[in-house]
């Protein structure tokens, strides 16, 4: 198609036409000029066809001028950089940029998907619920893949994204959505009283539609005014005028997210290492809305064909880049307009065989214009079809009939090869609407305005449903003035600018151009080219009950395309009103939601990527344990070593020794990351008292008790060894996972409910390093370390603790076991804490020490048959399910959670209770969760007996060991449960769950 | 997103500075008569509350700010705050007056001291 002049010589004031730009589109090199978007470089290059619809693959060209497309979806840049769904429209190139059309397979020309075109009277409304249904097999191996590979819009980037993002946190007195002419009007009056403003918008420049809008500013083009505001603005101290950046979203407060493009159309920008992306969150005094309107289509048959383009699309094009949509054009309009649409072309030489106007005997200064530029016009009538060849990617003309809201009748041939069309504006209120804010339908328009919000929101100009020059710097002005006197600020004094513009036609609503015969039959008349809805679809669906306009939405899926309905959405209300004879207000409109464009996933994370995502809580001792070759797994945020592998072991291998060394000789574990919260005040141990099951205050000072935590409603939520230091301090231990969660339940309690007790809570878990030094040397190894503690039996027996000093460092000793050997826990101030475990692994070389990782504890802890909060239970266990009714106290009137425990349903008999599991084959280690089954060789679904909730080889006994919550479990020793796994039947006998040392001797040396 | 204020330390931020703890003036009945709380007060007190359109009790903490628990009364249609106030104290009297359900029952006798006061 080269050759023709797709390029007019003429015209363009935004490309730069002694700079050269290269890119590609789908592969082959594209030239454009500087200021060139994509759309308008390659529709330049004389292609039209830029993508392919969803469902029928038919070929789509450009419709839009910028946010409103649809249909020319791209995905731009390369590999790890590559960014899926941008509109052709709005991507501005640059030397080197990549582009590729989307929903084509393998090529734009030849289409494998387009055969569903073919089969389209299958594929109506809700086929995709209606078809793929069953039998249910087919959905895994035969629909679901075909879909995906079919459908899907763009393809993800390959790798992590190389950019950086960032978010920014701003406060404004006025913010300023859209700086068109009623946008530059309020940002004039608004800056003037020396408040903070920000204006924002999603083009380049600001100006909006002032190029191409018609009618004067000052007695010359509304251009040469925006200009000139433009730079005002820019210097102005106390305005920041951001352009790229779309106002995404209103929410309460005046809350208002923007979306910036920083670098997208310059990549010397991200080389510098300015972030790609920006995602603003404003809080603004006041919001104006001047987001202009979107133009809206009319459905006729086949009018998606490319080439096919909103009256607007086709003049922005010419005038801005100088990118002819063809060389014959025809204009489809009910407004006045798509007139100037006509006229603007035919100044630049660009063919306009016929203006089709759908009213009957509309007058006004446009259309005599037109008449008198010599523009033939056809009034009464519309565009029945349209004429293609090569497949659907060119037009060869249309077919234009009477328009009477019947049956075709009569057909005239017109040569075209594009046409703009024109129903109509529709004010862009989906910020009005984001927080609740209430639209009207307003008849002279036929289309939504703005009614009322509760966040006080001002909006002016085409946003407003206000088209003409004149209304929308009126409003703009007014705008601006009221938000400073709602601000109470002082007003400005400015010189307001005069401007005048031509009388309009009426409109006149037409939203359906019958074709030849009815919706069903002929061709398709699209409303939602993105989603591929119908005219027909969206008739089938009211006939099919789907009444509701939000049934409407989901059944056709109108409007839920990556537009949002931009450009559809009030056309198919204008349709389904025509189906069913009912008024547009009558059905209502579906919701407009956040964000009004795509907004980057990049810009959501920000700065919080990689190390920023979740910060990694050390221990003091974490260097060594890395340098030491520490197998990590993460605990919450902490890092804790799961074993540390010498050279030729595997992790099983390694834990297996490191259990080996505390049964036999000493190990040494880095356990800094147990919760540790410092309880002080008078009323301590009352406190105490009504946090835990158990009983706190009788402990006497200097000893250790094991405590278990309840909820309100009687399930444990943690548990831990706490200490009396003090008449009124108490050091409280809880799980690792827990200990910011269960600082946080004592304040809410101390603060809400018992704001009269006097009691401080502290948590100072990272303040200590503490480590437990376990196994039969334990003592030995503390005793060879200098120090005022005496270690011995009789001096330091189990559950106390001692204060003291150690290897010359003050420590906290405690004698408790969680291992069920002589062991001694020894905290320390963190930033002594890698001297401290220095010291006790050079005092116990000679006594053969080995450090040991989280899961030699789990393993050992469970061969003595302790519970841990999340493995045994999981919020629906009690105490008395896990066999520790004796730590429930009897004595105490109240603790948390007393009451609900007292309900019969957790006392009853039958609940799942703790029991441990021998499997009949010792070396079988069953599955974690495995469910034991009363017939594990029936048929499913089968009644559960129970699951298993801890299971490991036991090195110490040599076979394997389970925990299992059973139900009925405690009256069930000795039987043998059934679990059916890997095919096979799977055996386990019942007994206590302590499968170590029962009587606890070990510990008590 | 909301903007704050807790009444404690004064500051005023963003909701997501804040842990919006639900229901405020639920009455813990085991913390006054542990001997008699029948199921049904401990289903109510545990599960059951109120979901009016309009004025609502509840409860927030200043998460990034100073820790502590407070109270608002919120509207649920235009989510307004209409007062923030100490997690010991109670609103103002004029919405005392307008509180539905049990809010109602546990403000009675209070408003009567409101007003003598």
């Amino acid at each position: 198609m080269s050759g023709k002049p797709y390029r007019l010589s003429d015209a363009g004031r935004l490309i730069d036409r002694s700079k050269r730009v290269s890119f590609t589109f789908d592969g082959k090199t594209v030239s454009g000029f500087a200021g060139d978007t994509v759309a308008s470089a390659v529709m330049a290059s004389g292609q039209r066809v830029m993508g392919r619809s969803f469902k029928y693959h038919r070929p789509r060209g450009v419709v839009g001028l910028g946010s409103e497309e649809m249909n020319a979806l791209i995905g731009v840049g390369k590999a790890e950089r590559h960014e899926p769904n941008l509109l052709a429209t709005k991507v501005e190139i640059f030397d080197g940029l990549s582009a590729v059309s989307q929903n084509r397979w393998p090529s734009l020309n030849h289409d494998i998907g387009a055969i569903n075109n073919v089969l389209g009277r299958f594929f109506s409304a809700g086929f995709y619920y209606k078809t793929f249904m069953w039998p249910q097999a087919f959905w895994k191996h035969v629909y679901e893949p075909f879909i995906r590979q079919a459908a899907g819009l763009g393809k993800a980037p390959t790798g992590r994204d190389p950019d950086v993002y960032e978010q920014v946190h701003v406060h404004c007195d006025v913010l300023i959505a859209g700086a068109g002419a009623a946008g530059l009007a309020a940002a004039e009056a608004a800056a003037a009283s020396g408040l903070r403003v920000i204006i924002a918008d999603e083009n380049p420049r600001l100006g909006g539609l002032c190029d191409i809008g018609g009618g004067l500013i000052d007695g010359a083009s509304p251009l040469e005014w925006a200009k000139t505001r433009a730079a005002a603005l820019a210097a102005a101290d106390n305005v920041q005028v951001l352009t790229r950046t779309t106002v995404a979203g209103h929410f309460e407060d005046n809350y208002v997210l923007m979306f910036e493009r920083v670098g997208d159309h310059d990549p010397s920008i991200t080389a510098a290492g300015t972030p790609r992306h920006r995602l603003w969150k404003v809080r603004a005094g006041q919001i104006i809305i001047a987001a202009g309107a979107i133009e809206r289509p009319i459905a006729f048959a086949n009018n998606d064909r490319p080439g096919v383009m909103l009256a607007s699309a086709a003049r922005g094009l010419a005038a801005r880049y100088g990118t002819a949509a063809g060389v014959n054009g025809v204009v489809f309009t009910n407004n006045d307009d798509a007139y100037r649409t006509a006229l603007m072309l035919k100044s630049m030489g660009v063919g306009v065989a016929r203006i089709i106007d759908s009213r009957t005997n509309p007058e006004s200064a446009l259309i005599d214009q037109a008449k008198a530029a010599g523009l033939d016009i056809s009034f009464g009538s519309s565009i029945a079809g349209v004429m293609t060849s090569k497949g659907g990617k060119q037009i060869d003309g249309i077919k234009m009939s009477p328009y009477n809201r019947g049956r075709v009748t009569n057909e005239t041939k017109v040569d075209c090869d594009f046409v703009a069309v024109s129903g109509g504006w529709n004010p862009a209120v989906h910020l009005w609407c984001h927080n609740g804010g209430k639209i009207k339908f307003d008849h002279e328009l036929q289309t939504y305005r703005p009614d009322r919000s509760p966040d006080g929101l001002l909006i002016a100009g085409a946003a407003n449903g206000t088209f003409d020059v004149p209304g929308a710097l009126a409003e703009g002005y007014a705008a601006g003035e009221q938000a400073v006197a709602l601000l109470k600020g002082k007003a400005g004094k400015i010189a307001k600018a005069s401007a005048t513009q031509e009388a309009q036609a009426k409109l006149e609503p037409i939203w359906f151009a019958p074709a030849t015969g009815a919706y069903n039959e002929g061709d398709k008349h699209f409303i939602d080219q993105q989603n591929d809805v119908v005219a027909s679809g969206l008739e089938l669906a009211q006939r099919e009950g789907y009444e509701s306009v939000e049934h409407t939405k989901r059944y056709t899926t109108l409007g839920m395309a990556t537009d949002q309905g931009k450009t559809s959405n009030i056309l198919g209300l204008g349709v389904v009103a025509e189906a069913t004879g009912k008024t547009i207000p009558e059905i209502g409109t579906t919701t407009f939601r956040p964000p009004y464009t795509t907004v980057s996933f990049g810009s959501i994370a920000g700065a919080h990527v990689r190390d920023r995502f979740l910060p990694v809580r050390r221990t003091a001792i974490h260097d060594w344990h890395v340098a030491n070759g520490a197998d990590f797994e993460p605990v919450g945020q902490w890092r804790r070593p799961y074993c540390y592998p010498k050279a030729g072991e595997d992790r099983h291998k390694a834990v297996t020794r490191e259990i080996l060394a505390v049964r036999n000789k000493v190990g040494l574990l880095d356990a800094s990351t147990l919760g540790k919260i410092e309880i002080k005040g008078p009323d301590a141990g009352e406190f105490l008292d009504r946090m835990y099951t158990n009983t706190f205050s009788t402990l006497k000072e200097g000893r250790c008790r094991y405590g278990l935590m309840a909820n309100e409603m009687g399930f444990l939520m943690d548990d831990g060894v706490t200490v009396r230091v003090g008449p009124e301090h108490f050091i409280m231990h809880t799980t690792s996972g827990g200990a910011d969660r269960i600082a946080g339940w004592l304040e809410e309690w101390l603060q809400t409910e018992w704001p009269d007790l006097k009691v401080f809570v502290t948590p100072v878990t990272e303040q200590w390093a503490q480590f437990a030094v376990a196994g039969p040397n334990a003592r030995k190894v503390l005793e060879k370390l200098s120090g005022d503690i005496d270690f011995s039996a009789e001096a330091f027996p189990f559950m106390t603790m001692k204060t003291g000093t150690l290897a010359g460092m003050s420590v906290r000793a405690y004698r408790i076991s969680f291992s069920g050997e002589l062991s001694y826990e020894i905290g320390v101030p963190a930033n002594q804490g890698r001297a401290l475990w220095d010291a006790i692994l050079e005092a116990g070389a000679a006594f053969g020490i080995e450090v040991y990782g989280t899961e030699a504890l789990h393993v050992l802890r469970a061969e003595k048959g302790f519970i841990i909060i999340g493995d045994e239970t999981d919020n629906t266990v009690t105490a008395i399910d896990v066999g520790l009714e004796g730590l429930v106290s009897k004595k105490k009137r109240d603790f948390i959670g007393k009451r609900s425990m007292e309900q019969s349903f957790l006392k009853m008999d039958g609940r799942k209770q703790l029991v441990g599991l021998l499997t009949e084959d010792p070396n079988y280690v069953l599955p974690d969760g495995a469910h034991a089954l009363e017939d594990a060789t029936g048929k499913p679904p089968q009644k559960t007996l129970g699951h298993v909730t801890s299971t490991y080889m036991s090195p110490s006994i040599g076979r394997s060991i389970a925990m299992a919550l059973i139900f009925n479990g405690r009256a069930r020793m000795g039987e043998t449960l059934s679990f059916s796994l890997d095919g096979k039947v799977v055996k386990a006998k019942v007994v206590e769950p302590v499968f170590y040392d029962k009587e606890g001797a070990r510990q008590n040396v | 997103m909301l903007v704050v204020t807790c009444p404690v330390c004064g500051v005023h931020g963003d909701e997501t500075d804040f842990h919006c703890g639900g229901q405020a003036h639920v009455a813990r009945p085991a913390s006054t008569r542990p001997e008699n709380v029948t199921d049904a007060e401990q289903r109510d007190y545990l599960f059951i509350r109120h979901n009016p359109k309009g004025l609502h009790f509840e409860r927030w903490r200043c998460d990034r700010g100073c820790g502590k628990w407070f109270h608002a009364a919120r509207d649920t249609v235009s989510l307004e705050f209409k007062a923030f106030y100490g997690v010991t104290e109670l609103p103002p009297v004029e919405l005392m007056k307008q509180a539905t359900g049990t809010w109602a029952e546990f403000f009675k006798d209070k408003i009567k001291a409101g007003k003598a006061s």
